[in-house]
């Protein structure tokens, strides 16, 4: 009995990670390169709303889902204009790009607070996988997106580490100048890789809106999209270490839910609710902390504008 | 849109120039022009969703500034904006990003709520004094919980204050929801509304209250301490300069806190003003957003304290346009897509404060 509730818990952890996993992979691409883009939460909300304002209309997720991953890819390359070309402030247009997302999703989505999705992603248990006890209710019996995103992380892992271009992606972000220097285009991948970002941005917003919650409500991401530029740093901008982050809040994100759903305990729900932010703050001390004593840090170009006159 | 691979052995076509000074006709330009071209943008959007935006604009106006009504809730609604921007300005200013005015906001106004509903005998001599201080010390307080991990660690501030805005907003729903929900409130989310005593005065009937005055006077002081002063000075050669400020000897981690104190102070006051001049109780989502349009509002005035007052009195209006046009279905997101998109463009003009355009190659021909 408590090994059912356990590994419906865990289960749910992995479920309510994924849309955290895929907007921190996208903000560890960004940031790597070079970029800090802020605007994640923004650009999570308008995948979702136009994810699922497509989903509705073509009673297609995955049209859905591919709008989702344009449309938060156009927002980021309004930023990547603004700050890469424009060199504008990369904090205070990330922080533009939230409430401008927020404002345009809340503004396209009015008509459809309360609509249906005739069609979402449904849990589609892996035949053999599923059954084996213990690692395949809680990994193998989700939904498509979870799958693709067990593809992603390795793939992205060994981009980064292990080709050429990833050698370049993190060139760009360490020292661009060098970079430069020996050919590479640090302005068109900086554009590039603002915008893969991006796109995987608004695929975290879209498996909000298309798998975990199949609804569109104003303002649905609560706050995902800072937890998951939080989880960039707790990873140390690594996509493996990034799992482990996005599945602890995702756990915390169900056991909250469990424990609101549960009569039995007398903890105001507002005190629940706060759960995954002050956990957040807490996180963020304790790794920064670490940080400080292991010496890993940022990208050291990190949010700084890249100017071939000034090298 | 991908730059043009460029070539390292002839000049660009189009390239940037920088300008020997900072030019200041320019510095004011953007701005202005800002407004207009996401005038302009927030146009094409409303004509795409089917509304004919010269008249939602003209009915956005005549609610903003066409009636005495009209103008004094303009006024209404800059004065949190104006305290809350002040806040943010002076912390931005030291580029300490702090983003939760919001969460500040709301603490402001459960501190000056407590003093209100638990001592309602006071005089009001007492009263109002006591809330202006709990809601500035709440504030602060609020603030300095990200302040301390930043200044003696680095820990990412954006984070830390924008996650305590979530906190804040849920604690205030906790309380209004629960212990101190008014028993005779229909179940609504509110508490019982102030003593006599606890409620600001108001201007000529209209609803505009003492706020504006604590907001004129704290852009007047702000000013002060910045241009006159010497922890002023410190603000801002820390803000140019931290590396230098630090070789100066200036204390940088006591400023920080105290630089964060300042912020968060400002925007409690501004959650004390509200409670105390508008709503009269603490109630739920007490702030549309004031948190987060007062760090648009201090960007676009360039932090400047003079600057942030009359940004204030616009985006008030837009407030205020954007409420008297939701009645014919303008969704009210309207407005902070026009807020931010006002950001967008200023953001993306600034670099023609410091740099030139240059179109043809250089050294003629």
């Amino acid at each position: 009995m408590e090994n059912t509730v356990l590994i419906t818990i865990l289960a749910a952890a992995v479920t309510a990670g994924t849309p955290i996993l895929y907007a921190a992979l996208g903000e560890i691409i960004c940031e790597r390169s070079g970029v800090l883009n802020l605007g994640v939460e923004g650009m999570m909300l308008v995948g979702a709303v136009c994810g699922y304002m497509v989903a509705v209309r073509s009673a297609s997720p995955w049209a859905g889902f591919l709008v989702a991953l344009l449309a938060a890819g156009a927002l980021a390359a309004i930023f990547a204009f603004l700050t890469i070309t424009l060199r504008a402030n990369q904090v205070v247009t990330g922080l533009a790009l939230t409430i401008f997302g927020t404002g345009v999703s809340g503004f396209l989505g009015k008509p459809y607070i309360g609509i249906p999705l005739p069609l979402s992603f449904k849990k589609a248990p892996i035949p053999v996988l599923s059954d084996i006890p213990l690692l395949g209710p809680v990994f193998f019996s989700q939904d498509v997106l979870v799958y693709l995103s067990y593809i992603l992380v390795p793939l992205l892992g060994y981009y980064l580490y292990r080709t050429r271009w990833g050698l370049n992606l993190r060139a760009i972000g360490e020292n661009p100048a060098a970079a430069d220097a020996l050919g590479v285009n640090v302005f068109a991948l900086r554009y590039t890789y603002v915008i893969i970002g991006g796109m995987l941005a608004g695929a975290g917003g879209a498996y909000l809106s298309l798998a975990y919650a199949p609804s569109w409500l104003e303002n649905m991401t609560a706050g995902r999209g800072w937890i998951a530029v939080a989880l960039v740093i707790f990873a140390f901008w690594d996509p493996f270490r990034a799992v482990l982050g996005a599945y602890l809040f995702g756990g915390v994100d169900a056991l909250t839910y469990t424990l609101q759903a549960s009569t039995n305990i007398q903890v105001p729900v507002f005190f629940l609710k706060m759960m995954p932010y002050v956990l957040t703050v807490i996180v963020l001390i304790v790794v920064t902390r670490h940080t400080l004593a292991k010496r890993v840090g940022a990208p050291a170009a990190l949010s700084i504008p890249y100017d071939r006159e000034e090298r | 849109m991908k730059m043009p691979a460029e070539d390292t052995t002839a000049a660009p076509l189009i390239s940037w120039e920088k300008r020997l000074q900072p030019s200041p006709v320019i510095a004011v330009l953007v701005p202005v022009l800002s407004v207009f071209l996401a005038l302009g943008l927030g146009a094409v959007f409303l004509a795409f969703t089917g509304f004919n935006p010269l008249e939602v604009y003209q009915n956005m106006l005549h609610g903003a500034v066409g009636s005495r009504y009209g103008f004094s809730e303009t006024i209404v609604k800059a004065i949190p904006l104006m305290l809350a921007g002040l806040g943010v300005s002076v912390a931005f200013r030291m580029l300490l990003w702090n983003i939760g005015a919001e969460g500040q906001f709301y603490m402001g106004t459960f501190g000056a709520s407590w003093v209100a509903l638990s001592f309602p005998e006071l005089p009001f001599y007492i009263m109002l004094p006591a809330m202006f201080i709990a809601g500035c010390l709440m504030g602060g307080l609020w603030a300095c919980l990200p302040a301390i991990p930043r200044a003696l660690w680095g820990v990412n501030e954006v984070i830390t204050t924008l996650m305590l805005n979530y906190v804040a907003i849920l604690w205030v729903d906790y309380l209004v929801y629960g212990p101190w929900k008014d028993p005779q409130g229909f179940n609504f989310p509110l508490t019982v509304s102030f003593s006599k005593a606890a409620t600001l005065p108001t201007l000529l009937g209209t609803r505009v209250h003492l706020g504006l005055v604590f907001a004129l006077m704290a852009a007047l002081l702000l000013s002060i301490v910045l241009w006159r002063t010497r922890w002023g000075y410190e603000i801002r050669v820390t803000g140019e300069n931290a590396s230098a400020a630090s070789y100066a000897g200036m204390n940088i981690k006591r400023n920080i806190i105290l630089v964060m104190f300042l912020s968060g102070a400002l925007a409690g006051l501004a959650g004390m003003s509200e409670v105390a001049g508008i709503t009269h109780r603490l109630q739920h989502g007490i702030s549309p957003g004031y948190g987060y349009t007062a760090i648009i509002v201090a960007w676009l005035a360039k932090l400047h304290p003079a600057g942030i007052i009359l940004v204030s009195f616009l985006f008030g209006g837009l407030i205020v346009g954007g409420y008297s046009v939701q009645t014919s279905g303008v969704p009210a997101a309207t407005v902070s897509m026009l807020q931010s998109a006002i950001l967008f463009f200023v953001l993306g003009g600034e670099i023609l404060t410091r740099y030139r355009l240059r179109i043809g190659r250089k050294g003629g021909k």
